[in-house]
């Protein structure tokens, strides 16, 4: 296999908070391949959005990355100057968000905000003009000439989204880091907009990673699929295999509490544990139906238990 | 909605208002138990002479229909005639406003240009030393009572160090330059008069720097606080992450959505300041509004106090309609509103 696009290895980050630090990742492992959606999951809290930002490099001032790499076509993307990092923004990797109309400025058009995307990067004038009213076509917006003079607060949630969607890919980036973009919108508007993304990344051949905390979005649109709990990735794998036959004890409950008819719904005992001071071990332990006594004393790894297949859990190939 | 609409019914309403203030002046101001007429004439004077004045002066009638004929001059502009200039009403503001209007203006621009730039730097710089350094800034500039700042910057600058010049608006012996505007300033300007406008600068300069650190400590108090507002929403992430330079996050990302709180500000800041700074207009002996009107409410001066009142009530609905009118062109939501 070829070097994937993107590697994040290892990563801890750190919140500074008045309550205390609040050990948000730890020690998270990923990759994206070239031209792959690959799904983070996990429910709200578990760092999958942290890990978004930490990759941008536009954390809150109180957070700190306090060890690893995210490594992009090889460079360590952690040791660029911030002006490096601020030209790979918007035009190798670019981002949309949960709420499409609070990520839009309000003040501003949505024409000016397009050519801005462009501006940042040296494209202006006319020629800029076409390429956002191209853009906007390819999104599915009607009437783009009269839609670049409105204004955020008048399009709709689904609108928005499209806006924001022509905007992460006017510059053609080798990545895409979709934050729960359909969580906001109607179900209707939801299948569209996958349907949209999925559509026009595979026609560029852009690699997405795709946050989101519903499976069924997870099972629909990726490639690939890694689950997070508390700041950890504990499973990864083929959309298929780990569906079919999840590995870790957290990823079968997580899949057990999709409701489905005929059957009965099963839920995780226990909380999410505070990241201000996480469980020992595996932050899993506590709730673990299956835990050992190495669970409450060693993190476990991830570890490669078939090809493409991996896992942190002591029950597989564990120490 | 249409901006012309708009701008007339904000006017309509402004109507209103001045109406309001009418009213609740010329109430204060009979129903207040004091006698101008004996103010004047004092006690020994004969009844005949009393009552031939109440009569002159319509005091005799009933007090609907005093205010109605009041209502009815005002609005042809004749305000009345004051007591203690015995001169008409108007004629005294306009030749006391413009010295306000300039102090005014110099103090709200020196407190836009410090005002804005030190609550910007110390929210984005927030728990800097910069942050600190602009919280005692705007803490000694909100509590420090003018007067005292205004004499000590005199005993400084004036009296010891002699950088600058001493209390008014020229020189003593300087030829004020042919009254246009009554803005010495631009007056002098109008007339070629260098040496009358650098001598202007100069006496303004002390009044305008007390009033104007005044008045940039309420700005950067307002706009640290609207900017940090505006830097956690969403969308200067996105602006971010679009791959934008830093500097263009801020102004066009942030600051220029932090604005309206901080028109605001600007705007009572400008009315208040306009109204005349009693305080400093005495220590630095400038013959300006406030002074007038201090003059005239210690000498019962009833019609001059009405007309100052109006006069400021209608000032600050400029202002306001100003402010109003900036808010819609700041903000697109407005406009539709």
């Amino acid at each position: 296999m070829s070097s994937p696009l993107l590697e994040v290895r290892d990563l801890i980050v750190h919140f500074y908070t008045r309550e205390g630090v609040v050990k948000a990742l730890d020690g998270v492992m990923l990759s994206v391949g070239r031209g792959e959606i690959v799904s983070l999951v996990g429910e709200t809290g578990s760092g999958k959005t942290v890990t978004a930002l930490s990759i941008m490099r536009l954390l809150d001032h109180n957070a700190r990355i306090v060890r690893g790499e995210v490594l992009f076509e090889g460079r360590n993307l952690l040791q660029l100057s911030e002006e490096e990092m601020r030209r790979i923004r918007g035009r190798e990797i670019s981002m949309i968000f949960q709420e499409p109309k609070s990520a839009l400025n309000p003040v501003l058009t949505v024409g000016f905000q397009l050519r801005e995307a462009l501006e940042a990067h040296g494209e202006e004038g006319e020629a800029a003009l076409e390429k956002v009213l191209s853009m906007l076509r390819r999104v599915g917006l009607p009437d783009p000439e009269r839609l670049v003079n409105r204004y955020p607060h008048e399009l709709s949630g689904g609108m928005a989204q499209r806006v924001m969607i022509a905007m992460a890919l006017l510059m053609r980036p080798k990545l895409l880091i979709a934050d729960e973009p359909t969580s906001a919108l109607d179900v209707t508007v939801q299948a569209q907009i996958l349907e949209l993304i999925q559509s026009l990344v595979r026609e560029m051949n852009t690699s997405v990673l795709f946050i989101t905390h519903d499976l069924g979005v997870a099972a629909e649109i990726s490639d690939r699929i890694a689950v997070m709990y508390a700041g950890v990735v504990v499973e990864q794998g083929n959309v298929y295999d780990v569906f079919e036959e999840p590995l870790h004890p957290y990823t079968r409950g997580l899949l057990a509490a999709i409701p489905r008819p005929g059957r009965e719904l099963m839920a995780i005992e226990g909380e999410v544990p505070s990241l201000l001071n996480p469980p020992s071990g595996c932050r899993f332990h506590p709730r673990c139906p299956a835990v050992m006594e190495v669970c409450k004393r060693v993190k476990p790894r991830l570890v490669e238990v078939e090809p493409g297949r991996l896992v942190a859990c002591h029950l597989y190939g564990g120490e | 909605m249409d901006l012309r609409a708009y701008v007339l019914r904000r006017l309509a309403l402004t109507t209103l208002v001045l109406f309001g203030v009418l009213v609740v002046t010329f109430l204060l101001s009979h129903v207040i138990p004091a006698d101008p007429i004996g103010a004047i004439l004092g006690p020994q004077a004969p009844p005949e002479l009393v009552e031939k004045l109440r009569r002159e002066w319509g005091l005799d009638k009933p007090l609907h229909e005093q205010f109605i004929d009041y209502v009815c001059r005002a609005v042809r502009g004749d305000l009345g005639r004051s007591i203690r200039t015995n001169r008409p009403v108007l004629q005294d503001l306009l030749e006391f406003f413009p010295a306000t209007l300039e102090l005014a203006t110099a103090s709200l621009m020196l407190g836009v240009l410090v005002g804005v730039p030190l609550g910007t730097i110390s929210a984005l710089r927030r728990g800097s030393w910069i942050d600190h350094a602009a919280r005692v800034f705007v803490t000694l500039g909100v509590s420090t009572p003018v007067f005292w700042l205004g004499l000590i910057m005199l005993m400084i600058f004036y009296y010891r160090l002699g950088w600058l010049p001493g209390p008014g608006r020229l020189d003593p012996y300087m030829t004020p330059p042919p009254r246009v505007t009554g803005l010495i300033l631009l007056d002098s300007l109008l007339a070629g008069r260098l040496d009358a406008f650098y001598s202007a600068l100069r006496h303004l300069a002390m009044p305008a720097a007390v009033l104007g650190w005044y008045a940039a400590a309420g700005i950067a108090r307002i706009t640290r606080s609207s900017v940090l507002e505006v830097m956690r929403r969403e969308h200067v992430r996105t602006a971010r992450a679009k791959g934008l330079l830093e500097r263009i996050v801020v102004l066009r990302h942030i600051l220029r959505n932090a604005l309206m709180p901080i028109v605001t500000v600007i705007g009572t800041t400008y009315g208040g300041l306009l109204e005349g700074a009693v305080l400093t207009e005495t220590i630095f002996a400038w013959p300006g509004l406030g002074r007038y009107s201090t003059g005239a409410f210690l000498y019962l001066d009833f019609m001059a106090v009405m007309g100052t009142t109006l006069f400021i009530a209608v000032i600050y609905s400029l202002v306001n309609l100003a402010v109003d009118l900036i808010y819609a062109y700041l903000d697109p939501r407005v406009r539709y509103g």
